[in-house]
């Protein structure tokens, strides 16, 4: 045993718990910490705004499938990270957010910095705490990497008051967790996974929909060895994209409000919906009163309140996906559905959803098809929130789990480039393009400074339509195109590349986009790219808010102008 | 709170929570509460049999939430032990009410007798009021209620009710924590006593 100050107790556990990179931002009440830091194998990258490191954090966690870090400061410091930590939250991912507070004799007296920001995270954690000792922080910390990184994983926040950072205690590694009330469910029920099976195999025309939990879940192997065994058809959710090789001769894309058409309809037509590591989301499921409504539902997921939340189960089953699915294939017959695959394969063929047309103007679907070829459908992919972002869902086809990156749940714009750096730092070998809306880029675009800093070779690819683009569609199509609030005078990004020394080019024409990928790939550090896309293209397929999934519609003809 | 008009609601449910005794815990049951949208129509908190252990007795409105989704729900919370609904079983259900009512020489002892039928306790007296104590199930309590309000009722405290199963079974946790990790657990979050700190701002 040692006697070591907080701020140092806290360091030793990080260090010990395997962390490697902080995200993070300085201030009053950190300053023991930063301090102690230099004197620690961890790297410390500062951030411009802490919203930024949160979200570092997150793609950092989501590329890597490790916890991801971030630091503030109290007040001001801790707020800014509660966008990041939301987007963590509804996404499931773990993130490790410390912020600093008061001194604990400010405490709850409106100290100057002060916010509660336990108070504050509460509904966007899976836990949090605030620690008023030295001496607890080493168990709490354990604690805290436990629930973050384990059963459906989440972020944590640890509050500390400054003085206690500075407190001395002793150290001492605790070796055990315990948690009385914290005991996720690995294992799935046998008498469950039994009917699933019995249910699989008297099914005509099953389905699986894959969801981000076989991500997170590291089960991808597992589903397909699944699918293939009894030849069922697998669709995903949109974070669920890349859980299953869309290469895959079983795999029919993703479904949702921009789904593929055929997606949407084998889902909507099945006999058996097995629902793998996913929760029935609204913005996949459509309007859950009209979805389906014969389908028996298999549902597996380690969370049992995802269970029974939206629909009726026929056979829930909490566990483990990487335990289940094995357990579940073991039991389920070789089949072949020929005429369910035959079903399906029709209607694609009927309603290809994905064919790039032939156009004289710029199309965002062109730049990511193109970009798909480019980089032999190999690179990971950091969206935004908006139009771009379903893009870059439907025309990169994904082969491996991790490859896309994107805010789902919460559908934070900003997430792009704050995303990016994290994946990149978490894989420096990998190629990492942002992709970026010209809006949400600029909610975060500060961050350009850490790609320098850091010299990530990002590559990002503003798709700039001159519009919040999404909000656009909508108010095309719903509000009489009443636009409203969604036309932006944008800046010159590439002279906003140059000022933080980061070279770029501008594409205004489809002859130009090729080269221009070419030429961002083969230089050696980060690269913009200004794709000037068409202005009012819309994303297709749609289900319109408030719709069933069958009524699932398609680009009208006189939107496919060329 | 409470359900007014005293008819027990048939979609009512008695929801027990073990709860770690920490700061923060009744704000996270509540505020789920409030975010699911799930309508409580009472909470009570107190002490267990157990060190360390805490139980909430929610009475839960069913017409706002199926009752699985709110026990799975509470258990998603790291601090909640053990959530057992008391709606299917043999249960004994309590709550205690204060009834401040207004009288005066010549009514006092018809509010007595009321108070006897009702085996309610007169906690306090005075020249033109008295406090009555009635513990029983909320029809009793209502009832009395009712019975008061031609006099006046001044001030009305009602804890919102306890419940325990019949017969043996229990709805407790039984699981030991190590001395060295039940000993931080019960100072974790908890404001520093009886030294003085150091005042620190910046
Ligand atoms: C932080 C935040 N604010 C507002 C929204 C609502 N919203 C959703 S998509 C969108 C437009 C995004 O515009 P842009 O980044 O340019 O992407 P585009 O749709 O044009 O591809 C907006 C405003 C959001 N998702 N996130
Ligand atoms: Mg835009």
């Amino acid at each position: 045993m040692a006697r070591l100050s907080g701020a140092e107790i806290l360091l030793e556990c990080l260090q010990r718990e395997g962390v490697e990179v902080i995200f993070g931002y300085p201030g009053g009440v950190v300053l023991p910490l930063y301090d102690a830091l230099p004197r620690y194998n961890i790297r410390h990258i500062l951030v411009r705004h802490e919203q930024g490191a949160a979200h570092m954090a997150d793609g950092y966690a989501r590329a890597s499938g490790r916890m991801g870090v971030c630091l503030a400061t109290s007040g001001p410091g801790a707020t800014n990270l509660v966008t990041g930590i939301a987007t963590a939250f509804m996404d499931s991912t773990p993130v490790l957010a410390i912020t600093g507070n008061v001194a604990r004799t400010l405490l709850g007296r409106d100290g100057f910095q002060e916010a509660d920001i336990t108070g504050i995270t509460m509904p966007i954690t899976k836990h949090n705490y605030l620690v008023m000792r030295a001496s607890d922080l080493a168990l709490t910390v354990r604690e805290a990497v436990h629930i973050c990184t384990t059963g459906r994983p989440g972020p944590v926040l640890i509050d500390i008051p400054k003085d206690v950072f500075q407190e001395e205690a002793e150290f001492e590694w605790p070796e055990e967790v315990r948690l009385r009330g914290y005991k996720p469910t690995y294992e799935g029920h046998a008498g469950m996974i039994r009917r699933a099976a019995q249910l699989i195999n008297e099914a005509k025309r099953p389905i699986i929909i894959a969801g981000h939990g076989v991500i997170w879940g590291d089960a991808s192997r597992e589903l397909i060895e699944l699918a293939e065994k009894a030849q069922i058809p697998v669709i995903t959710t949109f974070l669920g994209i890349g859980a299953f090789p869309e290469d895959h001769p079983l795999s029919y894309g993703w479904l949702g409000m921009h789904g593929m058409y055929y997606a949407n309809m084998a889902a909507d037509n099945a006999d058996v919906v097995i629902g793998v590591g996913m929760r029935f989301d609204d913005r996949a499921m459509g309007r859950f009163k009209d979805f389906n409504p014969t389908a028996k539902i298999i549902h597996i997921d380690i969370d049992p309140a995802e269970i029974g939340k939206n629909f009726a189960t026929a056979v829930p089953i909490v566990g483990h996906v990487k335990n289940v699915l094995p357990r579940l294939t073991e039991l389920v017959k070789e089949a072949t559905h020929e005429e369910w695959i035959a079903w399906i394969d029709r209607v694609r063929e009927e309603h290809p959803s994905l064919e790039i047309r032939e156009t004289r103007r710029l199309i965002p679907q062109y730049v990511v098809r193109t970009l798909y070829e480019e980089t032999n459908g190999d690179a990971t992919i950091v969206t935004g929130v908006g139009q771009h972002q379903m893009w870059a869902g439907q025309h990169y086809f994904y082969k491996r789990p991790r490859q896309l990156i994107s805010s789902g749940g919460l559908g934070t714009m900003g997430f792009e480039l704050p995303g990016a750096i994290g994946a990149q730092i978490a894989r420096p070998d990998a190629e990492v393009w942002a992709i970026c809306g010209d809006g949400g880029f600029q909610m975060t675009m500060q961050e350009l400074a850490v790609v320098v800093d850091e010299q990530l070779p990002i590559k990002i690819a503003i798709f700039n339509n001159g519009y919040l683009g999404m909000v656009r569609q909508w108010q095309q199509l719903f509000y009489n195109r009443n636009f409203m609030a969604v036309a932006m005078t944008q800046p010159d990004f590439l002279k906003i590349a140059e000022a933080y020394g980061i070279p770029g080019i501008r594409v205004e024409t489809k002859a130009e986009v090729r080269d221009a990928i070419r030429t961002a790939r083969q230089h050696r550090g980060p690269f913009l790219i200004d794709f000037m896309i068409d202005q009012e293209e819309n994303v297709w397929p749609m289900v319109p808010a408030g719709a069933a999934l069958k009524e699932t519609i398609e680009a009208p003809p006189e939107e496919l102008v060329r | 709170m409470s359900s007014r008009n005293g008819r027990r609601r048939v979609n009512q449910h008695t929801v027990v929570a073990i709860v770690e005794d920490k700061p923060g815990v009744l704000m996270r049951v509540a505020s789920l509460f409030r975010r699911r949208g799930f309508n409580i129509e009472s909470l009570t908190v107190g002490p267990t049999e157990a060190q360390g252990l805490s139980r909430m007795t929610i009475v839960v409105d069913g017409e706002s939430a199926p009752v699985e989704q709110v026990e799975k729900q509470l258990y998603k919370l790291i601090d909640v032990v053990k959530v057992s609904d008391l709606s299917n079983e043999e249960m004994v259900a309590r709550e205690l009410a204060l009834i401040k009512v207004r009288c005066n020489n010549l009514n006092r002892h018809e509010i007595l007798d009321i108070a006897q039928v009702f085996r309610a306790d007169v906690v306090d007296i005075a020249t033109n009021s008295l406090i009555l104590q009635v513990v029983g199930d909320e029809d009793k309590i209502n009832g009395l209620i009712k019975m008061c309000e031609p006099y006046g009722i001044r001030e009305l405290a009602r804890t919102g009710r306890v419940a325990m199963v019949r017969g043996p079974k229990t709805t407790t946790v039984h699981e030991e924590v190590p001395e060295s990790i039940a000993r931080i657990h019960a100072s974790q979050g908890r404001r520093v006593e009886g030294v003085e700190l150091p005042f620190s701002s910046d």
